[in-house]
């Protein structure tokens, strides 16, 4: 099943990120939440759970004095006017493993909320503390972004912050500006019976229509869209390692030969080669440099002087 | 022949509107280039010219080129001729960063370039005009310093040697030399020619007023003493969409003035929008355009259901006229992208005369599209954020003709 609240607080205390915990009887609501942790210990957030009509999902996490109009962030997102809505509860529970009322951003702590674009108020940078429920509406938590985003980082998610307010107009020349964080994948959540009847089996665990594209033995990078999920190691092998440079070429090239292996005159296969394969090596060996040339400018800006 | 055009904006409601904030044909057809050429008066770029770069650079000229995208230019004979003389010059280009998504119209000026830096072994400088994107679309400056990180990554992808390559945005550049010149640039124009070259009104903010100069003077070899010291008489080319011209003639206009020499244009027409000339390449419709995030399914589904076809509506009437070719995105998309003359050349008379259908060449050109955007997503995985501060490193740049 998915993460249990002290599972994330256990995560957070390895992280060493700073946290202070407040338990208080369960709460369904944010101005609940306020009776029991007030205003002084942190900013409290909403918490939104959204899907689009692909059955794509996103967490929209806010101050709660910050406007989220769905119109506008569907329009940002590149969805159309109309194209998000609040989420049905079994893809909250399916998802996010949390129940209605604890929408939180570390829900994406969960191998099924792989798929979940998150998306964090940008406001949330200038406060002290902000405050978000651990899996669990009897308890919450408020830490600096700082700390949050060192959470993120550690699931390999990069933090994204959003002016949710700005209202950017969207047409030629201005596409949606928050396209970029539309999940690359669509999540099918199965169609649990309504009864709940006890004899029932449990449903399945979030299904994934699409896997995510299997890491094939050519270094190929999965679509930047889903940007919270790469992280900056990932650079592609072939552009750093030598051997993987060359293995990257021999294949290409020994692909090419083998596909125009019916061509009898060794001389036009030559010429075939060089005219369909120059432009992509090409592109491959600047790619390389670019890499070696930025690895020498790290050492170069990270150098220490001669000791005399 | 330069002609000084004022006044572009005369009431021209039944006429084609081209500047750098607006694009439209007359009463919704297509865009008429000879005319906008004359209106302009820059030159059509011609099979001599493009033989001539053929043999200068002993490798077959760009797609673009032999295709006619890009079409037009200004001073580009003087620098062939200067080039043939073992005199260099070097290439400047842009863009102003807006949104993350890039889609492939965005890339087609930055293909090309990376063509010409290859081709004829000549540096580049990009300039990401974030502050103009933070004054036209009203993003705060931290948004727009982002948006131009960013776009750096996808123009770095195209495959620039950041050897030969310097990318700067103005944020971060502006100062200093470069800001030496924008003065004196500033100094040459007045106020009534800003507004009859860029149509300024007296409701305008006075940040756009300045801004123009900050476009102009990355033309002009002395804003980059770190990359062209003593060489003040160097050449510049721009290789730029054609509705970027204005800047450029108020540039070439003030260039003698100051003793400079003036930059050489290379232009190219614009890119059609999914759904046909007449349609709009609308942000808010992602369906009007590839991006460059888009999957090979994205790919697949936008070709089939929105790329407008010329072909006929039945198997049988097909078959007998022939498809359109001159409305036809799918043929007007290969004519962009795909290398092979001779392929193209077979598609359109198959297609032309009825053999092929519709269905044929779209397969065909999403293969040519998911190749491409593949290959870019490949490459633009590999940008790291230390490699965009190597190329916007104020560095120089020691084998830049070599």
């Amino acid at each position: 099943m998915g993460f249990s609240k002290d599972q994330l607080l256990n995560r957070l205390q390895e992280l060493e990120i700073d946290y202070t915990k407040y338990e208080h009887p369960p709460v369904l609501t944010v101005e609940a939440q306020a009776k029991y942790v007030s205003s002084s210990e942190g900013a409290l957030s909403k918490n939104l759970f959204f899907k689009d009509k692909k059955h794509r999902y996103y967490i929209v996490s806010a101050m709660v004095d910050t406007k989220v109009d769905m119109k506008v962030l569907s329009q940002r997102l590149g969805l159309g006017k109309g194209g998000i809505r609040m989420a049905p509860e079994e893809a909250l529970t399916q998802l996010l493993q949390v129940s209605l009322e604890c929408v939180t951003p570390f829900a994406v702590v969960n191998e099924s909320a792989r798929d979940v674009s998150l998306l964090l108020d940008q406001n949330f940078k200038n406060q002290k503390r902000c405050i978000f429920h651990p899996l669990s509406n009897e308890v919450s938590v408020s830490l600096n972004t700082s700390g949050l985003d060192k959470f993120l980082k550690s699931i390999e998610r990069d933090p994204v912050y959003v002016d949710l307010e700005a209202n950017p107009a969207v047409g030629k020349d201005q596409p949606p500006d928050l396209a970029v964080y539309v999940p690359s994948n669509s999540v099918v959540i199965p169609e649990i019976s309504n009864e709940t009847s006890t004899k029932q089996t449990p449903p399945p665990k979030s299904v994934s229509a699409e896997v995510k594209p299997v890491a094939s033995a050519k270094p190929s990078k999965p679509a930047t869209k889903g940007k919270s999920v790469v992280v900056e190691k990932s650079t592609p092998l072939a552009f750093k390692n030598p051997e993987k440079f060359v293995e990257e070429i021999m294949d290409k090239t020994s692909a090419l030969l083998l596909s125009e292996a019916k061509v009898e005159n060794v001389e036009a296969l030559a010429e075939t080669l060089r005219k369909r394969l120059t432009s992509e090596l090409t592109h491959l060996a600047i790619m390389y440099k670019n890499t070696a040339y930025t690895e020498g400018f790290h050492a170069g800006k990270h150098s220490q002087p001669k000791r005399l | 022949m330069e002609v000084d055009k004022k006044d572009e904006r005369e009431s021209e409601s039944s006429e084609q509107v081209v500047n750098p904030w607006e694009v439209s044909a007359k009463d919704g057809g297509k865009i008429d280039y000879d005319k906008l050429i004359d209106k302009f008066g820059c030159q059509r770029l011609d099979e001599s010219l493009i033989d001539r770069v053929q043999r200068l650079t002993s490798r077959q000229p760009h797609v673009f080129l032999r295709r006619g995208v890009f079409f037009a230019h200004r001073d580009f004979n003087e620098i062939l001729d200067a080039y043939e003389k073992g005199d260099k010059f070097y290439l400047y280009t842009g863009r102003g960063p807006s949104s993350e998504a890039l889609h492939l119209g965005h890339l087609i000026p930055f293909m090309f370039t990376k063509y010409l830096q290859e081709a004829f072994k000549v540096p580049l400088v990009i300039q990401l005009t974030d502050d103009e994107k933070c004054m036209w679309k009203n993003l705060s400056v931290e948004e727009s310093q982002r948006l131009a990180r960013e776009n750096a990554k996808d123009i770095i992808a195209c495959g620039f040697d950041v050897t030969k390559t310097f990318i700067f945005s103005d944020f971060d550049y502006v100062g200093g030399a470069f800001y030496k010149n924008m003065v004196k640039v500033s100094k040459c124009v007045t106020l009534n020619k800003a507004m009859g070259i860029f149509g300024f009104s007296g409701e305008d903010h006075i940040g756009k007023l300045s801004f123009p100069p900050v476009q102009a003077v990355p033309s002009f070899p002395s804003s980059f003493p770190h990359l062209f010291p003593g060489k003040d008489n160097l050449r510049c080319l721009i290789p730029c969409a054609i509705d970027q011209d204005p800047y450029f003639r108020m540039t070439r206009d003030v260039a003698p003035r100051l003793g400079y020499s003036k930059p050489a244009l290379i232009e190219s027409s614009f890119f059609p929008a999914l759904q046909g000339e007449n349609g709009k390449m609308s942000a808010s419709d992602p369906n009007s355009a590839i991006y460059v995030t888009d999957t090979a399914k994205d790919i697949k589904n936008k070709i089939n259901r929105y790329a407008f076809s010329g072909g006929q509506d039945s198997v049988e009437k097909h078959r007998e006229l022939g498809a359109n070719l001159e409305v036809d995105i799918p043929v007007k998309y290969l004519s962009f992208f795909l290398e092979d003359d001779s392929e193209l050349e077979h598609i359109k008379k198959e297609y032309g005369e009825g053999r092929m259908l519709t269905g044929e060449v779209k397969k065909r050109l999403t293969e040519v599209l998911t190749e491409m955007v593949e290959r870019h997503r490949r490459s633009r995985a590999a940008v790291t954020d230390e490699m965009v501060d190597a190329f916007m490193a104020v560095r120089p740049l020691p084998s830049m003709f070599e």
